[in-house]
């Protein structure tokens, strides 16, 4: 194989027509360009999904009252109150998978500390919290068994409220006022930022579910009950058990309650970042597509236009496949130069999309390769028809074409 | 010796579907190492054709061709192209040049489909000496846009050359080009015969045939006279004539425009 001289002659081929070769590559340019970009937005999404899942806790179940139906009438989660303290000591004491157990009492408040005031989520919860909702603690101390038995004045705070009420200060061993009743800061949380639907997690403030329900909801009604099973696999089942368990203490009654693990949460939430990721990647896939046919229209014309110059080279000694090896080339060497220049771009968008809008993204590898391999591919492809339409004239009627 | 081109009774008919053209009808001929033919004949007479054939660019219908012995009429499509790059040199009327590709490019290309592989040095150092040869080695680097008729077609005559074949082959090469443009590139014509290359050419003109040494008439698609050419006209002496001759024309121009 001539392969030397056959990358002279289509560079010198391409360098001849430079502004065509340019708006050929072009399409493959922006194509791969944006497969690149979208691709890396995709995942970026998708990273940041999966991150705010695993901060949901390890292999957690959660409970909450109310049930799709009950008695034909349909509420939503939470409508019903009739979960029970005593539905999770049930659970922890007669369920071994369920590790850890905490009950979640949920309420917004207006607290005080040193003179300023700030809107915040209370919520009560039990001793095991932390370790279900795999959340570290910053500094200090949580809660004991104690503390809940005598529903304790103290409480434990997020990053964004220690901020807010004690900036520059340490807060621990400092009162809150929640309603008015002076709690003591045990603790402060280790950061968790903002979630999926763009909540700040560290606007926390958590008291033992005692002293919530006693002073500050005055209720008896809890939110959730948050059981963490040991492992993944070990999720579904402890899940049917905790299931069985409190159909089992209502006694026949229709069920008040409802069931979640959180990979089925986590599968809700990742089913729309793979939508979006599918969609975008489609785009970008559709473009490359129309890359690649501008390829082979350029190539197409480009045969007819020069179909003298093709009968010269078959004339000076040209064989067949030294046509066929000269346009598949032009048509890869575009292909493949317009890929690595997209690729370029593609890296360029996405980052200037992190830096200047601050969008996750997150490019791979690997679509990186892809997109290169699928360009050279495409040159191959759309390249091969009008290369061996070439290849297949005659010398003297090529010659003879005007 | 062994003739290097023999036709044995070569017929060509073209035929576009009812319509049969009998273009070539029954041409023997032998060509000897060092002989330089003129083939002349009438519009139509087959002339191209014959050409062609001669080239490897098109198969006879029916008849034998031996090219320094070996029967391409029965070569496939690749042994043809590797013949047109090896023994032959095929020079057109219309110069057939690549456009805005310099000069020395379009005399390197026959190399390019050498079937050696010739290093890109020695491709440029044999283009310059081809160029040379045509007295054009100054314009390497210019594009066939910028350069005449004659030029583009000296150029033309580079890439033949460039592989150095045994048999030139040309059609019409002057066919393009003004009367003294035509003595110059006959020139070029017989520095290289006297080197020892066999030319055939095409012409029209019977002063321009008188440059070479052996003269074929075609009618019809057969041949019809094949003579000695004598007295033989040499294109430095007509050359030297002729610019006598425009000196003289200035001369005396020069007063009447008083
Ligand atoms: N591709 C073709 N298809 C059909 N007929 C053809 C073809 N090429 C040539 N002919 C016919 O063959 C005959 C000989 O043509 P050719 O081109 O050989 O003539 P020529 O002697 O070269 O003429 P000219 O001096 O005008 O160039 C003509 O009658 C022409 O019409
Ligand atoms: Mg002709």
């Amino acid at each position: 194989m001539r392969f030397v001289a056959t990358l002279i002659i289509a560079f010198r081929a391409l360098r001849r027509n430079k502004l065509r070769s340019v708006l050929t590559a072009l399409g493959m340019i922006i194509g791969v360009g944006a497969v690149i970009a979208m691709v890396s937005m995709g995942n970026g999404a998708k990273a940041q999904v999966e991150a705010q899942i695993a901060g949901l806790g390890q292999n957690v179940i959660s409970i909450f009252p109310g049930s799709m139906t009950s008695g034909g009438l349909r509420g939503g989660w939470g409508s019903a109150s009739t979960l029970s303290v005593d539905d999770a000591e049930a659970i922890k004491r007669e369920i071994p998978g369920a590790i850890g157990v905490s009950v979640e009492v949920r309420d917004r408040q207006q607290v005080m500390a040193n003179g300023l005031n700030w809107n915040t989520s209370v919520s009560g919860v039990s001793p095991d919290y932390l370790d279900v909702r795999a959340w570290p603690l910053a500094d200090g101390e949580f809660f004991s068994d104690n503390d809940v038995r005598t529903t304790a004045k103290v409480c434990v705070i997020g990053k964004t409220i220690a901020d807010q009420l004690f900036a520059g200060t340490d807060p621990i061993g400092q009162n809150i006022r929640v309603r008015n009743i002076p709690m003591r800061v045990i603790g402060v949380l280790g950061s968790k930022g903002f979630n999926f639907f763009g909540q700040d997690q560290d606007d926390v403030l958590l008291v033992p579910y005692t002293t919530a329900m006693k002073r500050v909801t005055r209720r008896d009604r809890i939110n959730s009950i948050l059981v963490q099973a040991p492992s993944q696999e070990s999720m579904e089942r402890v899940q049917e058990e905790v299931t069985a368990l409190l159909q089992q203490r209502r006694q026949g009654r229709e069920p008040d309650f409802t069931v979640r693990n959180q990979l089925e949460i986590a599968e809700v939430a990742t089913a729309s970042s793979k939508t979006m990721t599918a969609l975008l990647a489609g785009i970008a896939f559709v473009s490359l597509v129309v890359g690649g046919i501008g390829i082979m229209n350029i190539m197409l014309v480009s045969v007819t236009e020069r179909t003298r110059e093709i009968g010269i080279r078959l004339a000076v000694g040209a064989h067949g496949k030294d046509v066929l090896m000269q346009f598949l080339t032009e048509a890869v060497v575009l292909s493949v130069l317009g890929g690595a220049l997209g690729i370029l771009l593609g890296i360029g968008t996405a980052q200037g999309l992190a830096i200047w809008k601050g969008w996750p993204v997150e490019i791979s590898t690997a679509s990186v390769v892809v997109a290169f391999f699928f360009s050279a591919a495409v040159g191959i492809f759309f390249g091969f028809y009008p290369a061996r339409k070439a290849a297949q004239l005659d010398p003297i009627d090529a010659l003879r074409y005007e | 010796m062994q003739p290097v081109v023999k036709l044995e009774d070569i017929h060509k008919t073209y035929s576009n579907g009812e319509i049969e053209v009998r273009a070539v009808r029954g041409v023997s001929l032998e060509i000897h190492q060092g002989e330089f033919v003129a083939l002349m004949g009438a519009s139509g007479s087959g002339k191209s054709t014959l050409m062609n054939m001669l080239g490897c660019l098109d198969r006879p219908t029916s008849g034998r061709y031996l090219l320094d012995g070996i029967d391409v009429s029965s070569l496939d499509r690749n042994e043809r192209a590797d013949i047109r790059n090896q023994k032959l040199g095929f020079v057109f009327q219309g110069f057939n040049l690549l456009a805005r590709t310099t000069a020395l490019e379009n005399v390197e290309l026959p190399m390019l489909y050498a079937k050696k592989r010739i290093s890109s040095r020695e491709m440029r150092e044999r283009a310059m000496q081809a160029l040379d040869i045509v007295g054009l080695s100054k314009r390497f680097d210019h594009y066939p846009s910028q350069l005449s008729g004659g030029q583009q077609q000296r150029v033309a005559i580079a890439r033949a050359l460039v592989n150095q074949p045994q048999v030139l082959l040309a059609d019409e090469p002057t066919g393009n080009l003004d009367s003294k443009t035509s003595v110059e590139v006959m020139g070029v014509f017989q520095k290289l015969n006297d080197q020892g290359i066999t030319i055939l050419m095409v012409t029209h003109e019977l002063d321009i045939a008188s440059y070479c040494k052996r003269n074929l008439i075609l009618r019809d698609g057969v041949i019809v006279s094949d003579v000695q050419v004598s007295p033989r006209l040499m294109a430095d002496e007509e050359l030297r004539k002729l610019a006598a001759a425009e000196a003289a024309a200035k001369l005396t121009d020069a007063p009447s425009a008083h």
